[in-house]
């Protein structure tokens, strides 16, 4: 779509950052903009980001990231129990918390590849998840979950603190403007911003870290390893080193997390939380830079959507039909709605890897391309590549 | 003056001896050929220079240090680059971007944590590859993907990643295996030049025509025991070897 | 001695779960080299077979009985369920013995499951990157579960083992231990058996069947086979089937020990992966003794005495995460597992 060139990288970020900043606009029209919803966007792309930067890079499965964010929210909130709930010390222990547990779960699992390396890491999260609900009761509170107590000694806080997450005073989760756009409500809050400048950073890194040598060492990895040792190159610090970033983003990823809702609990370290990040990932589009963020957008929205929609719902949208004809379609699209929406996800899935493996950026980009054929730019639709996204695609 | 010294390598698989008192010396800048029929034990040879197969006695000495205990990426920044039996290059990526890594590799050492610069400001890295890529005949296609070769092109492609890292030693295992005779002929011409430029190559062949146009000297296993080490002419109507094949040699 | 005994028969019935379970996995990838992340969703689908069963079974007719009043003091609505009405005494026993007869149901089922699974998705991934395999069948566990959730709800259903297997066993008085020292369920012992039966059937299958014989062939070398003529896919097609219905039998008959749940497949999942691993992935033999040596190690690890211990050297919760690190260190000093072949999936 972008030819790898810096202009291209640039208009790229462009993009990003101009379509981050508009989002509650954007977000208008689909009904999603408000805090909540807008905050996932930005966090679970930051995570997602992370992810791809281990999986799409140097295709390394893990199965275990959602511990690295259930630690890095952990880590928040201890910080909000202790310091104050300013937002800055929470941020910097997750990520630093966060980095260290990626290391030493990281230097253990990398020392095997596929499907050893995978289930290393799921039964690591698994470990931790069953020590959070158990042992570490002190630190993560078991089943309540961890949360700031009138008790708490919170030793940096200052009178004129706010009773909640704040950035130096300005609270988080408050909504500094109300507006329309298009007749939909739009509702801006500083916690989206907050996050979203963190997303920018995050986006910008890891697009860095693609056009580095770096980025060039680990794309290496995943296609043939065994080569790029031959070749001179170390790869176990290579992988580490994408693990514990990858780590590293998760563990923010958590912490603002924690910001938001200053509440931690152990099932964000389940592996069906991690298995969410790699439907993310991959729905978007792993090993692309857009792709994550689409991804973990597209998930949190639809999950918000969905579990909206009940048989009313849908009896209301058939209604234009004549009654039978109403009802059965509410029948058969029931299930996929409401509670069903992790069916129509699995199913959403299953279709992505057969048939669009490069997620929602290859069906974008096939689409383009088809629209420049069709667009009398015969040239243009050669200077494209078939299939797979490759190097210099966003 | 000697840069490669293997002296009494055995091996042992189980029951089976795959390598008995072996020894080579190799000169530098010369090209040492080893043959022998199937299953003589050339490829096993091979693997205990490159760090994947441990000898059980001798030692094997490149350039002052042992090769043996060694892992395959600190034997490469040692100095020996190998090329495989089927060519190994990274599918995915482009031709430059396969030359450009192991240029990298030579520069920047086994690791670097270079993530925040950018690739296409490394013009030097860059103009090396390309220069690389002419040499074996590969300039046109270097923004093609990697998987897109034909065999023969992949080799040469090998060969350009081998030669970025000017090495002290290259180590071929087969490089004409599976080929026809035109690309044969190629490969040939390319791995002439190669020695031509005084670089020192241990090459592995089943191909007599490739042994006869490229060795200095050959080395004759059979059955893990070396039976001659001599000049090629001295080889061609040597009893023993012809023993040995007992027609598997294409002459 | 008696306290160690009944640890190691408390972790039989799961470890037989996880064996099986194991089995079924890697006849998987031992033949197709596929990594099949559904097969738990395939255990939790048995289950679930009986639950039909069961509930077919239990549909009854309601008559009003204006002699009785329930508790609003309206005539009182009987039950009947229809079996019992039409056959009396051996309705009922039908009833009460749904869950082993569901064997009987599932296994067709559960080998057309496999079937159109195999011939309908999985086929089409055997040239795929490990990773895409465990992903598309990722996909389809949830898929399935969720299914199953859309139509059976999110509880667990309680489904009981037939009357006469309910009660408990005194197993010591058989070993010659005093009485009452060794109690054991007696389904548990039945599940034991059961599993050993079927583990020693697929054995058998493999070992003295021409058939058998041929997949093994397959297993070891597939492309040499498939030079000798033979039709390899074809029979590890059945082979996909038959892992399937194992997978099946194993969570039929597991129905009155934990009762099933949509779920119950993903947990089941990730520590027969585990046991896979640990046993060696490829290795039939291997996935069995791991299943069991890590079902008991469990159960182990629950006794109190093996938890205080672990808790003084600072590792509480162990029986939690016993599996986890058995399997961390394991792949960490022998990665091929207890019995792996070497050369699969090593770096």
């Amino acid at each position: 779509m972008l030819a790898n060139s810096r202009r291209g990288d640039r208009a790229l970020l462009l993009f990003f950052v101009v379509s981050v900043l508009l989002m509650p606009f954007v977000a208008a029209p689909f009904g999603a903009s408000y805090p909540d919803l807008l905050q996932k966007f930005a966090i679970y792309g930051i995570f997602a980001i992370g992810f791809n930067v281990l999986f799409g890079l140097t295709g390394y499965l893990s199965f275990g990231h959602a511990a690295f964010l259930g630690v890095g929210s952990y880590a928040a909130v201890w910080m909000f129990k202790l310091l104050s709930y300013n937002v800055v010390p929470a941020l910097v222990l997750s990520v630093i918390v966060a980095g260290l547990f990626a290391v030493l779960i990281g230097f253990i699992s990398l020392r095997r590849t596929g499907i050893y390396f995978s289930i290393l890491t799921l039964a690591f999260a698994q470990m931790m998840f069953a020590l959070a609900y158990s042992v570490l009761t002190p630190l993560t509170n078991g089943e309540t979950g961890q949360q700031v107590y009138t008790g708490d000694p919170q030793y940096l806080a200052l009178a004129t603190d706010p009773d909640t997450t704040h950035l130096f005073g300005v609270k988080m989760n408050e909504v500094f403007l109300k507006t329309e756009f298009l007749g939909f409500e739009a509702q801006f809050n500083y916690g989206y911003y907050f996050a979203a400048i963190f997303l920018i950073i995050a986006f910008w890194i890891a697009l860095k870290i693609y056009r580095s040598p770096f980025g060039l060492m680990l794309r290496a990895v995943k296609t043939n390893q065994n080569r790029l040792n031959y070749t001179g190159i170390n790869t176990k610090p290579y992988t580490l080193a994408a693990f514990v970033i990858s780590g590293m983003y998760a563990g923010l990823a958590g912490g603002l997390l924690a910001c938001m809702d200053p509440l931690a609990g152990a099932e964000r370290m389940q592996w069906t939380a991690s298995g969410e990040v790699v439907l993310m990932t991959i729905l978007g589009g792993a090993g692309t830079m857009l792709g994550p963020v689409l991804g973990a957008s597209f998930i949190k929205y639809f999950e918000a959507v969905f579990s909206k929609i009940n048989d009313h719902v849908l009896h209301d949208w058939f209604s234009f039909l004549p009654d039978p004809i109403a009802n059965l379609l509410t029948v058969i699209v029931s299930p996929f709605v409401g509670q069903g929406w992790h069916l129509t996800l699995g199913a959403l899935f299953m279709v992505i890897v057969i048939f669009l493996p490069g997620g929602l950026m290859e069906g974008i980009n096939r689409v383009m391309r088809l629209m420049r054929k069709l667009g009398g730019s015969e040239r243009a639709a050669m200077a494209g590549h078939p299939g797979r996204v490759r190097e210099g695609e966003p | 003056m000697t840069i490669l010294t293997v002296r009494n390598v055995n091996k042992r698989f189980g029951g089976l001896k795959a390598l008995n008192e072996v020894n080579l010396t190799v000169e530098q800048g010369t090209v040492h050929a080893i043959i022998g029929p199937n299953g003589a034990g050339k490829s096993t040879l091979l693997n205990c220079f490159v760090g994947r197969l441990e000898p059980d006695t001798g030692t094997v000495d490149f350039d002052g240090r042992s090769l043996l205990r060694l892992k395959p990426h600190e034997i490469n920044q040692a100095g020996v680059s190998r090329v495989f039996q089927t060519p190994e290059i990274f599918s995915d990526l482009t031709l430059i971007e396969n030359v450009m890594i192991p240029a990298f590799a030579r520069r920047d050492g086994a690791f670097k944590l270079h993530a925040l610069e950018s690739v296409r400001q490394e013009r030097d890295i860059h103009k090396h590859a390309m220069m690389m890529l002419d040499d074996v005949g590969l300039t046109r296609q270097a923004e093609v993907v990697a998987s897109q070769l034909s065999r023969g092109d992949k080799r040469r492609l090998e060969l350009a990643m081998c030669l970025v890292q000017d090495p002290k030693l290259l180590l071929l295992d087969e490089p004409t295996a599976g080929m026809a005779r035109a690309d044969t002929n190629n490969t040939i011409e390319l791995l002439k030049q190669i020695a031509g430029r005084g670089i020192t190559m241990v090459v592995i062949e089943h191909d007599m025509h490739v042994v006869f146009s490229l060795a200095d000297r050959i080395s004759v296993l059979a059955q893990g025991t070396v039976i001659v080490e001599d000049l090629p002419e001295n080889i061609k109507g040597n009893i023993k070897v012809q023993e040995a094949y007992l027609g598997g040699a294409h002459l | 001695m008696d306290a160690i005994l009944l640890q190691i028969l408390n972790g039989l019935d799961r470890g037989s779960a996880y064996a099986l379970i194991a089995l079924g996995l890697t006849l998987i990838f031992g033949t197709l080299g596929v990594v099949n992340f559904a097969h738990g969703a395939l255990f939790m689908l048995g289950a679930f077979c009986a639950v039909t069963l069961n509930k077919l079974f239990s549909i009854s007719k309601v008559t009003i009985d204006p002699t009785k009043q329930d508790f609003l003091g309206n005539p009182l609505q009987v039950k009947v369920p229809y079996l019992q009405a039409w056959f009396g005494d051996f309705g009922t026993a039908l009833m009460d013995w749904s869950v082993p007869l569901a064997i009987l149901f599932s296994i067709p089922i559960m080998l057309l499951v496999g079937l159109i699974m195999e011939r309908g998705l999985i086929q089409h991934f055997y040239k795929r990157a490990h990773a895409d395999q465990i992903l598309v069948t990722f996909g389809l566990a949830i898929v399935l579960q969720e299914v199953v959730k859309a139509f059976y709800g999110a509880n667990p259903i309680p489904t009981p083992a037939p009357e006469a297997l309910k009660g408990s066993f005194d197993f010591g008085l058989l070993l010659g231990f005093g009485p009452d020292k060794i109690i054991y369920p007696l389904w548990r012992l039945v599940y034991f058996c059961f599993a050993a039966g079927v583990i020693g059937a697929v054995f058998a299958f493999l070992q003295l069947t021409t058939f058998g014989m041929v997949v093994r062939a397959g297993m070891a070398d597939r492309e040499t086979v498939g030079l000798l003529g033979i039709d390899i896919d074809r029979r590890f097609t059945l082979m996909f089937g038959l892992a399937a219905a194992v997978a099946g039998v194993a969570g039929v008959m597991y129905t009155p020990i934990n009762s099933p749940n949509y779920n119950m497949g993903m947990d089941f999942l990730v520590l027969s992966f585990v046991v896979v691993v640990v046993g060696g992935m490829g290795s039939l033999p291997g996935a069995v003794l791991a299943g069991f040596l890590l079902g008991i190690l469990q159960s182990f690890a629950a006794m109190n005495e093996v938890k205080s211990f672990f808790e003084a050297m600072f590792l509480p919760s162990i029986d939690q995460i016993i599996i986890y690190l058995v399997a961390v260190i394991v792949l960490l000093i022998r990665p091929r597992g207890l019995m792996g072949r070497k050369g699969v999936m090593e770096d």
